[in-house]
């Protein structure tokens, strides 16, 4: 464990790289990043990577999309009814037309993540249930030790915004409030779930662009 | 001894603390906990046997449902 104050901090493990955006594509389009869910947290993650200019994403979700999903998940009206990894795929190629999409319609299982995001250079946990989360964490961590996951924990209900934040501990990083759980009188809104998977998809571009204190330092 | 809690230095006046002490302590009761010791992820069948010691670094993360 090392003790350092800020500044050293920032001069041993900070590597500030500067790059043009046509740079930033050059590099991520050579990257594919799976995401597991696509409901608020996944839905709005994998927007902000097209968007940059991700090389491929790998999605999952069984879910199809619902009315109650649009006051935060990246879905349309008109889209209602649809598969959501299907509606997703048809919103991130109005986005990008370069992006790669592999989409699963599936219920992920332990064997089913180790098969579906063992090629993928990171992946974002976007997840629902505590339960599964837990799962996927368990999972990376005994299977997949070398890949980065990124986790969205604690973002339902509004405003408090100096709350939500981001920790790492060796290749597991969490970005959320950790705190707020969804309830029926907390629930889950598109500001509060666009930051966090915002956040989660710029912990993305510090691992893949090469500014990550860990990678960094190993 | 010292350990690094959640990215906070605490002190606590034992030399060595089962994870399950380590809860009792701290009053973290949560059903869905992940805690990593020095980066290990521990087993909950381990919180009886697996120890925090002086200068560990422990993350006690509550998962909560929200996605």
């Amino acid at each position: 464990m090392f003790f350092l104050k800020q500044h050293e901090h920032i001069q041993f493990f900070y590597k500030f790289v500067p790059m043009t955006f046509e740079q930033v594509k050059q590099i991520l389009k050579t990257k594919t990043v799976g995401i597991a869910g696509c409901g608020g947290l996944g839905s709005n993650c994998a927007v902000s990577l097209a968007r940059v200019g991700i090389g491929r994403l790998v999605l999952a979700d069984f879910d199809l999309v619902e009315e109650g999903n649009l006051n935060r998940q990246f879905y349309f009206y008109d889209q209602i009814g649809m598969l959501k990894v299907a509606a997703m795929k048809q919103n991130l190629f109005r986005i990008n037309p370069d992006v790669r999409v592999n989409t699963f319609d599936i219920r992920l299982c332990q064997s089913d993540i180790i098969e579906v995001y063992s090629k993928c250079d990171v992946i974002v946990e976007a997840f629902d249930k505590a339960e599964m989360k837990h799962m996927i964490l368990e999972t990376v961590h005994n299977y997949m030790p070398d890949k980065y996951l990124i986790m969205g924990v604690g973002m339902a209900g509004w405003g408090e915004n100096n709350l939500i934040r981001s920790r790492q501990s060796d290749k597991l990083i969490i970005c959320g409030d950790e705190l707020n759980a969804i309830s029926k009188d907390n629930p889950p809104l598109a500001p509060r779930v666009g930051v966090v998977a915002n956040m989660q998809a710029n912990a993305v571009l510090e691992i893949l662009l090469g500014t990550n204190e860990h990678q960094v330092h190993s | 001894m010292k350990v690094i809690l959640n990215n906070k230095e605490e002190v606590f006046d034992v030399d060595t603390l089962t994870i399950n002490g380590l809860l009792k302590i701290k009053k973290f009761t949560f059903k869905m906990l992940v805690i990593k010791v020095n980066g290990q992820l521990i087993k909950k069948s381990d919180y009886d046997m697996a120890t925090v010691n002086d200068g560990d670094d422990v993350m006690v993360l509550h998962l909560i449902s929200g996605g």
